[in-house]
């Protein structure tokens, strides 16, 4: 495939992107049926390596997002091009709706606002609801109810198949991604040269899209930095499937300043999670989960949905929101050096990330200057990997079930090592295909899975055998 | 989407499931359909390619993957439809089984089911380690499934945690396959298994600490060190893996999520003196009541169960109300955990089986209707099977309850 091809020397891009987060994967798609010549580079050994590995998986109306930002307007364009695009791409929307619970007098006194806010934000189907018509959306929430906001078009997505299909999108278009490659420098004299790790190449165009690397970034792009990425970390527990039985709607609790606080949430692929948290940190890298901290987070699960008790924990995650020293997100336009930052997109860029895509290829101009010939879009159909639409093991043929928890076959497997950009590492293959994320954790299918996988990916499951027995 | 119908389906094919099977047919039982999602039969013996089973059952000692091939010979000899790569995807009500096989997805229903899918071992996520998630953390099941089936290993120098049976088999496999335990670690206060585990990895020249755990995985792709906390000390190994072994938990997810009930003691489905769940359509045999046994007592077990459904089929479903259990802390759980008046079939679960959930000294002692009718002074140990004859008036009760006094 294009991607694996070193690109020619003397060839020039239309568009670079720097970072294959959601927000990177999305603006290439844009560029690439815009008609632009892109290439896609991401340091990681696959995409989504950054903040958009770890996140709670909503696809936000933005009912409480700021008035008149470009964070609400953009999180409103890229959730209508969502709802537009996904069933043509086979991606899932689970239609959950979510109850913003106020359980003390004081929190249900600020859901009024809570809901004019949502009014003037566009979002009219927003209302406030008693206890009892709470219970009757949501009959797993805990007694003790004061009051809640029931937000209907508040929904759940595949936070990795999305952006992936919109990476696959921008391949099929013959848009280039390089991975393991980044980007150290770059210098512009009408053009620019980019430094990186797999040499050097030439753009007319940069978006930088290095979420929380997005200051360095620009600082090694010459620029003034004009914001500072200060991580966030979030933890999550993800509990066993049993738990979809006991909660089908998301759990919000009435959000501070700070945070939008700890969710109670099902996901897509039929687990219920809870999180995230909301901890400062310097640390760019590492994003550890902390054993108290996840015994809190299944204690607060339980609190809000008593069924919740006694279900196993299957995984724990920790994600990092490229949060800046502003609240808002700092998209930054230089067309003198054409280039443009997208950046600190903290905690709605999933959401976002189709609407920041056409905010950008609005910045940039190209398209109206006719500088491109845009393409119809090409016709990809992601994997269904979400519980409420069929998945390969009910179909026939699969070969046979690999991954028992989570069901996924030898199949789905050998398509995703084969697809046009199979999974770099075994994050990535989880991501594409879910094996190994289940309760037992891989002590059916690691094995399997490291054998299968050999020789494709980055810290392989199996060691080098040297003379072992 | 096909249906077809059984007298008995049995899900799983370990040792417990081959018994039940046997022991059916035996009995003149008719249609007896087994289901496996794996290739082969033999569950969880087929990881273990040095320990010695069938010498109860089959009077001889085989290595774990010659045992699956001797119950596949049985099964073959007693005329069972084994059903390789079907795995059961939910229970019904009404005893039908969604099943997904590589034709597809298929309904399958049985006047009786049987459910013997075994256990697995607690996960790092499950037991909610610290730290980052770099490859190379795994569990004994799946290291040995690494060697047994694929000749790979997942790590050269892995430390390892807990100090139950399995935890000798990780170690062992460990030695014979050229990896190197940095350690073994045990959170308590004592070994699970006692007496091995404190000479045997130190014989080999390999740390065995109590009181200590891991409270820091270090690692950006593959695990580099791990920080341990033994006793007040802090400190550093540096290590390429982390083995979890142990802390058996019953793969009863089918029931959880079929919305069948699940005993929060043992992790299995609750079950009575016959081995009958709560819906007296299913019963359940072997590891998946309760924590791990041997592959001997999952044989035993299935073969007793598959004796009672055997004799079961011939009547209705007999659903009275069961009476449960109780217990006291800390106590961790009682199989069976239900009792059911009037039904005395042959076979079934003949004693309670009993096991602690922490370290204590004290007595034990058996209720029935108020009045004790058993006790034992002792000091018992976590992890340990406690098996007391069950006595036949807990039959006719209404109140069976294992109480403890301890003593300081
Ligand atoms: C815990 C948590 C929960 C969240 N929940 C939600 C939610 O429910 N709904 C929602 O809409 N949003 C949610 N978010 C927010 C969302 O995940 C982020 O806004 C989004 O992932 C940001 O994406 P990004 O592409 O900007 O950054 P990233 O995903 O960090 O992508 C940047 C990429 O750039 C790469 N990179 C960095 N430097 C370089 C370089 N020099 N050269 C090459 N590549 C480089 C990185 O490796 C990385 O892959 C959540 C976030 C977190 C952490
Ligand atoms: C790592 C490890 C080491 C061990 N070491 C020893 C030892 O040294 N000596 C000893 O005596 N015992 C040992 N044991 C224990 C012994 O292997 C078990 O006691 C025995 O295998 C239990 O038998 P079982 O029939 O209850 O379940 P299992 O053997 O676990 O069989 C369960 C079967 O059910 C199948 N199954 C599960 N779910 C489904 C589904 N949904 N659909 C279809 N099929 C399904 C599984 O594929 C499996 O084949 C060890 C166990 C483990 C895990």
């Amino acid at each position: 495939m294009s991607m694996q091809q070193p690109h020619p020397r003397n060839d020039i891009f239309d568009v670079a992107i720097i970072g294959a987060g959601v927000v990177g994967c999305a603006v290439a798609r844009r560029f690439a049926l815009a008609g632009a010549k892109v290439v896609l580079l991401e340091k990681g050994s696959d995409i989504l390596s950054g903040a958009s590995k770890a996140n709670s998986a909503i696809l936000h109306t933005g009912f409480d997002a700021p008035k008149g930002s470009l964070e609400l307007a953009l999180v409103q364009a890229g959730r209508r091009e969502y709802l537009d695009i996904h069933a043509g791409m086979n991606l899932p929307l689970v239609e959950t709706g979510a109850l913003v619970c106020a359980w003390t007098q004081d929190e249900a006194a600020r859901l009024e606002a809570i809901a004019e806010q949502g009014r003037e934000n566009g979002v009219t189907s927003v209302r406030l609801v008693t206890p009892t018509e709470a219970l009757s959306i949501e009959p797993g929430l805990s007694d003790g109810l004061v009051a809640a906001l029931h937000v209907p078009d508040e929904h759940v997505i595949d936070p990795w198949s999305a952006p992936l299909g919109y990476v696959n999108q921008a391949i099929a278009l013959g848009a280039v991604v390089l991975r393991q490659c980044e980007v150290r420098a770059g210098s512009f004299d009408g053009e620019w040269r980019l430094e990186t790790s797999k040499g050097d190449l030439r753009t007319k165009f940069v978006i930088n899209a290095a979420g929380l690397f997005g200051d360095y970034v620009d600082t090694r792009l010459g620029f003034e930095p004009e914001f500072q990425i200060k991580p966030r970390k979030g933890q999550f527990i993800v509990l066993d499937k049993a738990a979809s039985r006991q909660l089908k709607t998301i759990i919000l609790p009435v959000p501070n300043e700070i945070t939008k606080g700890v969710v109670v949430c099902p996901t897509a692929f039929g687990n219920i999670l809870v999180g995230p948290t909301a901890e400062e940190q310097d640390d760019r890298n590492r994003a550890t989960v902390e054993h108290d901290t996840l015994e809190g987070l299944v204690a607060q699960g339980v609190k809000l949905v008593p069924g919740l008790a006694h279900i196993p924990v299957t995984a724990v995650y920790a994600g990092l929101r490229p949060a800046s020293d502003k609240k808002e997100y700092r998209v930054i336009a230089r067309p003198e050096l054409n280039a443009i930052t997208l950046g600190g997109i903290r905690s709605t860029g999933l959401s976002s990330a189709l609407g920041l895509a056409q905010h950008a290829l609005k910045l940039h101009g190209g398209s109206e200057r006719g500088e491109f010939a845009p393409r119809a879009a090409p016709d990809v159909r992601m994997p269904n990997l979400a519980e409420s639409r069929m998945r390969d093991w009910q179909a026939e043929g699969h070969g046979e079930i690999v991954c028992h928890c989570e069901m996924v076959t030898k199949r789905e497997i050998e398509a995703a090592l084969n697809s046009a950009l199979p999974p770099g590492d075994f994050g990535g293959l989880r991501r594409r295909t879910r094996a190994g994320m289940g309760r037992c954790q891989g002590f059916y299918c690691n094995s399997r899975l490291a054998e299968m996988s050999s020789g494709c990916l980055a810290n392989p499951l199996a060691i080098e055998q040297e003379g072992g027995k | 989407m096909t249906h077809s119908s059984s007298d008995v389906i049995i899900i799983g094919g370990g040792p417990s499931g081959v018994a039940a099977a046997i022991a059916m047919r035996k009995a003149g039982v008719g249609k007896i359909t087994l289901l496996e999602r794996e290739q082969h039969l033999g569950g969880a013996t087929r990881h273990c390619s040095h320990s010695p089973f069938g010498m109860l059952e089959f009077g001889r000692v085989y290595i774990g993957s010659a045992y699956g091939k001797r119950l596949e010979m049985e099964a073959e000899r007693y005329d069972i439809d084994v059903r390789y790569g079907h795995s059961v995807a939910s229970l019904g009500e009404d005893g039908r089984l969604l099943v997904s096989s590589h034709t597809g997805l298929e309904t399958l229903a049985a006047k009786r089911v049987l459910v013997t899918t075994g256990v697995r071992e607690t996960t790092r996520a499950a037991r909610m380690v610290t730290g980052d998630r770099p490859v190379g953390v795994v569990t004994t099941g799946s290291l040995q499934s690494y060697v047994a089936f694929h000749n790979l290993m997942p790590f050269r120098r892995p430390v390892i945690v807990g100090s139950e049976l399995v935890t000798l088999s990780a170690i062992w496999t460990c030695l014979s396959h050229g990896a190197r335990p940095v350690a073994v670690l045990e959170p308590g206060p004592h070994a699970l298994v006692g007496a091995p585990l404190n000479w045997f990895p130190s014989m080999m020249g390999i740390p065995f600490h109590r009181n200590a755990e891991i409270i820091d995985i270090l690692g950006a792709g593959r695990v580099e060190s791990v920080k341990i906390k033994r006793g007040d000390v802090i400190e550093t190994l540096e290590c390429d893996g982390v083995l979890f072994s142990g802390q058996f938990t019953p793969e009863a997810s089918l029931f959880q999520t079929s919305g069948l009930n699940v005993n929060w003691g043992s992790g299995g489905p609750a079950v009575d003196q016959d081995g009958r769940c709560e819906n007296p359509i299913y019963f359940a045999a072997g590891n998946v009541l309760r924590a791990v046994e041997t592959g001997g007592w999952a044989f035993r077990e299935g073969r007793s169960v598959g004796m009672a459904i055997a004799s079961d089929i011939l009547g209705d479903v007999s659903g009275t109300a069961p009476v449960k259990v109780t217990y006291d802390q800390p106590i961790k759980l009682v199989v069976p955990n239900l009792i059911r008046s009037g039904t005395s079939l042959p076979g079934g679960l003949k004693d309670f089986q009993l096991r602690f959930a922490r370290y204590a000294k004290g007595t034990l002692f058996l209720t029935v209707d108020g009045r004790e009718v058993w006790q034992r002074r002792g000091t018992w140990h976590p992890e340990k099977r406690i098996t007391v004859t069950r006595p036949d008036k807990t039959r006719s009760a209404e109140n069976i309850h294992f109480g403890f006094r301890g003593e300081g």
